[in-house]
């Protein structure tokens, strides 16, 4: 292989030997993705890492003189796997720029088809994909000595989930022969059955509209989606605790694999699940109803939490271009130079963003990647912060935790963690699961998180479901409200998709869209390095991974390299690939050095 | 690889027009990489009616084994995976049946980089782009499968104003193209596609390999007829309202769509027969408008989505005088069919008109 150009960093001290190791594609992500490293075999490290998407496709360019009641239509496209969740997003900025508000019972349904997407997502991806992760094929493949040791230890959960050992759980993982496996197949099924009933179809709703949604609102189509949620419920209750087994087991059987895609912990959570009580979707009241959310938003930096105000959060938006393959709009106009609220609005905000596409040769010493760089301004130190969502859940429990303003019936939140009540089910009693603030922003913590966050979609549901019931009860069956669309407006909205912060910014002209931006977690997660030279998170977290995989370079699988990209729930139909190359060795040494280029096969 | 055993590869494709042993194994190598949004790996993870366990696993009588490759469920990750594509260039992985996920770009007009890629050049350290992988594995391939709006025929990155000039795979590879086998681009468009739709189309063309089937019948934009054959509005529960001149004038209605936007009537789809999943769900029988989301003409054709279609602005004023008056006879036998008749009651004598008969 040939001239995979990187950059080499100044390397104080001795001399190092690295390996250049790529992976492209990454599999069992959602959309391409390439990651290209430099490992440190002697020291067992990582030592740098460069993410790189492959696709474009160009949305903010061709919406461009469409019509705005367009736009959820359009931008659920942008994403198969949550693509409701942008549709949702750009119907939350549609009813702000048309200044409409829809029926509480249309609000309770658009929750529960969101919660029904959390559910069946999280499920799939977590068990059918990063599961194989940790299967026993994987396990023995990257690590023999700790399938060893997983034959030799007890689960400790083993009566929730029906697992003896370790190892049973780690067979029962193993894609499409596992037990587990085949049965979180099905349940990514029905759960996928819940959100059609109240959005149409997966994974491109039908019956979204700015007002509220289409779905006629009829008892029976609480009732099937009631007897799913519960099967739900009961599964949940083996889910959570199997995962904590084979997830404490790591820790004990790895020490030291907390290090495994660790990063700073810099956290940005834009909410998830309005409230019909209090969201008007006005703006000038955002700060109010963005922290009245099911799930709180929040930007953490150092485990502290900075802001829970979504304004406070719309403000902070920076896109920097840093390595991909776009023009600066530093020319471009101006579209919002100020908030509704009076606030002004950075150059490099959404709002008034201009998409240049500019395709180029990959060179990884310069641009490399389809993706952007977001980043959140820090005003207290004026720091651009590459905020990550690891995958969406870690951000979303951790926000809602520390805000301590979730207090349903099934779910509280208590300030350093979030308590999660699952009724009674057919075979198993009530249960209460903690999820407790961690120590680290890391692999296993992001996984855990997920699981956990299954349970939380799950016990919004029966609220969501209780409330929608009385609506319907009292004859209140509107879900949807007139509106008309404004000559000029804008709007936003700010939700949280599966894997993490989402939010749609756009400016209405003439009736038409003038400007739309739509910034999906993966794009604060995989971006590359910035104007500053700040890393993407993907990146961050690869480079300080510790090495745990037996395999030397000749058979190795990168495994803990995997574990710490795929923690982030890549999707990106926005792009990435890792990649698997043939091994070249360099000599790193304390002088710059460029061009690793050169071997052929 | 995804598949229910390792066994070796499948036997060659017989000559064209030769009889031959039908192979014993069938690969199906699935490209992602083109502009899509991987809606329809997710969605074929949906289907049932056949599942992906079910094709991969034998569990249907007659099909030859089927090892699965794709990125979205592999368990091989970069070049382990990639293994599997430069083999089939080789011609070292046959048979082998092509499915493409994504609209291709246009690659020619821009002087350098890549609007989609998978993969990366061992020679030059830049990624591959997707046309090239079209081009190197079409010609080898057994079938070549369109999956999804966007690989049929566009789709929504090719709307219009787009910057990538994108197409569908027949714009790409020829309307009249045949692949080595004689077979013509198989097209199952939808957005995404309907799972069942899906693999229900790869286990007939399974069957076909099989010698167990005739050619798969396609009408001329390459759909599988008895899928397309039908329009949504010709499936759909809510049509009884339409020959009624009912229809809805707000959202939530359980009435025809047509006037807020559904193109039921003119859209070549079964979404309203079969549903979305386990025949739950769907576009106009659950309360979404119909916007075209199969058809070659979508999305421009069909936008703004929630505009009355011009046609159906025709053809309801035509149903309207017709609808109503049916609507008020059918009024009145309804409420003449919802009453028992006389004879049911509990009084002391029997008025069923039944007389005992003696001989």
């Amino acid at each position: 292989m040939a001239t995979t150009v990187l950059p080499q960093k100044e390397q104080s001290g001795s001399t190092r030997k690295l390996v250049e190791m790529n992976w492209d594609p990454i599999t069992r992500i959602v959309g391409s993705l390439g990651i290209f490293t430099k490992i440190d075999f002697e020291n067992r490290e990582v030592a740098e890492c460069y993410s790189t998407s492959s696709i474009f496709r160009g949305y903010s360019v061709f919406m461009k003189g469409k019509d705005p009641r367009d736009a959820h239509f359009i931008t659920s496209r942008i994403c198969g796997i949550c693509g409701d969740n942008h549709a949702t997003c750009a119907v939350y900025a549609q009813n702000m720029a048309f200044g409409v508000k829809p029926p509480p019972l249309g609000e309770w349904m658009i929750n529960l088809g969101e919660a029904a997407e959390y559910m069946f997502d999280h499920c799939l991806y977590q068990d059918n994909l990063v599961g194989v992760d940790f299967c026993e094929n994987m396990v023995k493949e990257t690590n023999p000595e700790v399938w060893t040791k997983a034959q030799q230890t007890s689960a400790p959960n083993a009566e929730k989930h029906g697992f003896r050992t370790i190892a049973d759980i780690m067979t029962a993982l193993n894609p499409f022969t596992g037990e587990f496996y085949r049965e979180t197949l099905q349940a990514s099924r029905y759960t996928r059955e819940m959100f059609c009933l109240m959005e149409g179809r997966h994974v491109h709703p039908s019956t979204l509209y700015p007002g509220g949604i289409g779905t006629p609102a009829t008892v029976q189509v609480f009732t099937d989606f009631a007897v799913r949620l519960v099967r739900y419920a009961e599964f949940m209750k083996r889910v959570v605790p199997l995962h904590d087994d084979l997830f404490n087991f790591f820790y004990e059987a790895l020490p030291g694999y907390e290090k495994v895609g660790q990063r700073r912990i810099l956290l940005g959570c834009w909410g998830s699940f309005n409230d019909p009580e209090t969201c008007d979707y006005k703006y000038k009241n955002m700060s109010e109803w963005g922290r009245n959310m099911f799930v709180t938003p929040g930007v953490i930096v150092d485990g502290q939490l900075v802001t829970n105000d979504l304004v406070q959060i719309n403000l902070g938006m920076r896109i920097l271009l840093g390595s991909s393959y776009y023009d600066s709009w530093e020319n471009a106009e101006m579209f919002v130079k100020r908030d509704p609220l009076g606030n002004p609005i950075d150059r490099n905000h959404p709002w008034n963003q201009t998409t240049i596409p500019k395709p180029q040769k990959r060179d990884f010493a310069g641009n490399y990647t389809w993706v952007m760089s977001p980043r959140w301004f820090d005003k207290r130190t004026g720091d651009h912060l590459a905020l990550d969502t690891g995958g969406g859940p870690i951000a979303r429990l951790w926000a809602t935790a520390l805000s301590g303003l979730v207090n349903l019936e099934y779910i509280k939140a208590t300030g350093n963690s979030v308590k999660i009540r699952l009724p009674k089910t057919a075979l198993k009693p009530e249960t209460e699961f903690e999820w407790k603030i961690p120590q680290w922003s890391n692999a296993i913590e992001r996984d855990r998180a997920r699981t956990y966050f299954q349970a939380y979609a799950c016990a919004a549901a029966f609220h969501f479901l209780e409330q929608g019931m009385k609506e319907i009860h009292a004859g209140r069956t509107k879900t949807w409200s007139e509106f008309t669309v404004p000559e000029e407006a804008i709007g936003c909205g700010f939700h949280e998709a599966v894997r993490g912060v989402l939010s749609h910014h756009v400016v209405i002209r003439d009736g038409k869209i003038a400007n739309y931006h739509p910034y999906p977690p993966t794009p604060w997660n995989a971006n590359p390095r910035d104007i500053y030279g700040t890393p993407g998170p993907y990146e961050d977290a690869v480079q300080n991974t510790p090495i745990f995989e037996n395999n030397g370079p000749e058979n190795f699988k990168g495994i803990d390299i995997m574990r710490a990209v795929r923690s982030f729930d890549p999707c990106l139909p926005c792009g990435v690939h890792m990649y698997d190359g043939e091994t070249k060795v360099l000599e790193t040494r304390h002088v710059p050095m460029y061009g690793v280029g050169g071997s052929k096969e | 690889m995804v598949s229910g055993s390792n066994s070796a590869n499948g036997a060659s494709l017989p000559p064209n027009g030769a009889k031959a042993a039908p192979p014993t194994d069938v690969h199906i190598l699935w490209i992602t990489a083109g502009l899509g949004c991987d809606g329809d790996s997710v969605s074929i993870t949906a289907a049932e009616q056949p599942s992906i366990e079910d094709i991969l696993f034998g569990a249907i009588p007659g099909l030859p084994k089927v090892h699965l490759h794709n990125p979205v469920l592999a368990y091989e990750v970069g070049d382990e995976f990639m293994k599997f594509f430069y083999d089939a260039e080789a011609g070292r992985l046959e048979p082998f049946v092509l499915v493409v996920e994504g609209s291709i770009p246009n690659e020619n007009i821009k002087r350098e980089g890549y609007w989609a890629a998978m993969g990366t050049d061992p020679d030059t350290g830049q990624p591959i782009t997707t046309c090239e992988w079209i081009d190197r594995l079409a010609p080898k391939a057994l079938a070549v499968i369109g999956c999804g709006t966007c690989a049929t025929y566009g789709g929504i990155h090719a709307m219009a104003g787009n910057p990538t000039g994108c197409m569908g795979l027949a714009d790409y590879l020829g309307w009249n193209w045949r692949s080595k086998a004689g077979l013509p681009i198989v097209n199952v468009p939808g957005c995404p596609v309907q799972p069942d739709n899906f693999t229900e189309t790869v286990l007939y063309l399974l069957y076909q390999v099989a010698g167990l089937a005739p050619m798969i019948p396609l009408d001329d934009q390459l759909r599988p007829t008895w899928l397309f054959g039908k329009t949504v509005h010709e499936g759909c529960d809510r049509a009884g309202y339409y020959e009624q001149g009912d229809f809805a004038l707000e959202y939530g209605s359980p009435k025809c769509l047509v006037k807020v936007g559904c193109w039921g009537p003119v859209v070549n789809c079964n979404v309203t027969k079969r549903g979305w999943m386990r025949g739950i769900g769907g576009c106009p029988n659950v309360g979404g408008i119909c916007i075209g989301c199969t058809m070659p003409g979508f999305p421009d054709k069909f936008m703004p989505f929630m505009d009355e279609p011009p046609g159906a602005r025709v053809s309801t004023a035509g149903i309207g005088a017709y609808g109503k008056m049916i609507r008020a006879l059918r009024s009145m036998t309804n409420t003449t069919v919802n009453k028992e008749p006389k004879w049911r009651h509990n009084r002391a004598h029997l008025t069923t008109g039944y007389r005992v008969e003696r001989h």
